[in-house]
């Protein structure tokens, strides 16, 4: 009965548009990005648990979690039944994590609200990310930076749309609630409600991009593949790769960048909220205008994937990480120590914070393929996400753990940060000397059958894409 | 949901369902900007 969503019945008839690929991806990774909007609900979540900070943050942390361990995991299995079964079930898991969290917020219990969106919805998270971007390496090989850099983008910019759409789905559920309000919190109704929609939407609209994704000719089972090698001539296997300084190297400058953006990432809103409190008074910063911040930092993100990215392929990737990591540590400390002085000067300085963050993750795929070629460049890809697991934990629990000691959410002010705020300038210290130890993989790790392999299928491959995709 | 590398030999793909994929993606993401710009005015002109 399900026999549509195998790999075998998804191969592209000559004659198929690859231009369906990029929004059949996006509308995957637009969905999923919307983890990055979860900071609007956090207000009202800590007040509807009547819980800590870090509590509700953990809801976040596991879905990050989640989503490394699941891509890790899972990226094998992706590749092997492919991208439409694969988009399935990652709606599935998307849309069952909001309707098990819908449940959970309805009967007051985080440990329910913990297993839908954060375990259930986080593998969801996790299929999701992998499933488009090597279909759109196939069907785009000689832009493949253009081509995830699209669907990466998606997975930024998803807050933008997440974000208002909460904000107004809360309205239309709490009549109480006004994000215009300084202080809005919506009631446990609402949220629950709110949730129920967002995961509905969500499984028809990844399940439009299932029904959109096609594998380009030649890419079925058993027939070859074309692989190109690093580049000092590189093409490493998998289980050879995790072995490597160079991965353990690359895995802490990921692990470094990822937890300073996601620490001000999920707890953005309140942030905005705080910066700009007097001491124990109301923050001149509106539930809006701060779910307005969370989207231009989303916009940030998006930004960033493209365009840093897109440089790494001009000045090479060790100095592009030099700059996300050597500037980024300047921007927190100009956050931390100037950041309370005007709305625009702690906008602007998160702005390109968030922009390095996106950056990091858009061109990791491409540091790999320069290091290790791109034999199994997929599940080294998976494996690293790992790095990102870890700092969906980090992350949070730094920024979190000093305010809940700081004192009560709502109550916070500018000052309380900054001891998060120095601890990720250490975090992104450790990353920059890990990037400059970076050097290219000895040749003994080198997978010489492959590389035989690859020069003789090459010809087939290239013959293959031609007949197909337009 | 359409299927397989039979279905509608060699024909290539009608140019409307390209502009309704790419308008399904991108009318959400235009909202999207539109109130992220909208609030952004706010926050900094405000």
């Amino acid at each position: 009965m399900l026999a549509f969503l195998d790999k075998s019945r998804s191969v592209a008839r000559p004659g198929y548009s690859k231009w369906l690929i990029p929004p059949a991806a996006l509308a995957v990774h637009l969905s999923i990005g919307q983890v990055y909007a979860f900071s609007v609900f956090k207000t009202s979540l800590v007040a509807h648990f009547d819980s800590s900070q870090t509590a509700i943050a953990w809801i976040f942390s596991i879905a990050i979690v989640m989503l490394g361990l699941s891509a890790a995991v899972l990226g094998t299995w992706v590749e092997r039944v492919g991208p439409r079964k694969a988009m399935v079930a990652a709606a599935l898991c998307w849309g069952s994590g909001f309707l098990v969290g819908s449940l959970g917020i309805a009967l007051g219990s985080l440990p329910i609200l913990y297993l839908g969106y954060g375990v259930i919805g986080g593998i969801g998270l996790g299929i999701g990310y992998i499933s488009p971007v090597s279909t759109l390496i196939k069907w785009f090989p000689d832009r493949p930076g253009l081509a995830t850099g699209m669907a990466i983008m998606g997975f930024g910019g998803g807050a933008l749309i997440a974000s208002p759409a909460t904000n107004k789905l809360l309205g239309v559920f709490d009549p109480g609630f006004s994000p215009d309000d300084k202080n809005a919190v919506a009631n446990g109704t609402a949220l629950a409600s709110t949730f129920l929609t967002l995961g509905l939407v969500y499984v028809v609209f990844m399940l439009i991009g299932a029904a959109l994704v096609r594998i380009p000719p030649g890419y079925a089972e058993g027939e070859a593949s074309v692989q190109q090698p690093g580049r000092n001539g590189a093409l490493v296997r998998a289980s050879q790769a995790i072995r490597t300084p160079q991965f353990a190297l690359l895995w802490i400058v990921l692990f470094c960048n990822v937890t300073a953006g996601i620490g001000i990432l999920e707890q953005a809103a309140p942030m905005i909220q705080d910066f700009f409190r007097s001491d124990g008074g109301t923050s001149s910063v509106s539930a809006a205008e701060a779910a307005g911040f969370v989207g231009m930092l989303s916009l940030a993100n998006m930004a960033g994937r493209f365009v840093w990215s897109s440089l790494s392929d001009l000045i090479g990737r060790k100095p592009t990480y030099m700059i996300y990591l050597g500037v980024g540590l300047v921007l927190y400390v100009l956050l931390a120590t100037v950041g309370q002085q005007s709305t625009a000067i702690f906008v602007i300085l998160a702005l390109v914070i968030i922009s390095y963050y996106g950056g990091g993750f858009a061109t990791v795929p491409a540091y790999l393929k320069d290091l290790f070629g791109t034999l199994e460049v997929g599940a080294i890809h998976g494996r690293l996400l790992t790095a990102w697991a870890a700092a969906g934990v980090v992350g949070p629990l730094i920024v979190n753990g000093f305010l809940d000691a700081a004192g009560e959410p709502g109550r916070l002010v500018a000052d309380d940060y900054h001891l998060g705020l120095f601890t990720m300038v250490g975090v992104l210290a450790v990353g920059f000397v890990a990037n400059l130890l970076i050097r290219p993989v000895g040749e003994k790790h080198f997978d010489k059958e492959a590389v035989r392999a690859g020069s003789r299928d090459a010809p087939d491959q290239q013959a293959a894409m031609a007949r197909g995709g337009n | 949901m359409t299927t397989g590398p039979t279905e509608g030999a060699d024909r290539p793909t009608p140019t409307l369902l390209i502009v309704l994929a790419w308008l399904i993606v991108a009318v959400p993401l235009a909202y999207g900007l539109w109130q992220t710009l909208v609030k952004a005015f706010q926050l900094l002109g405000g």
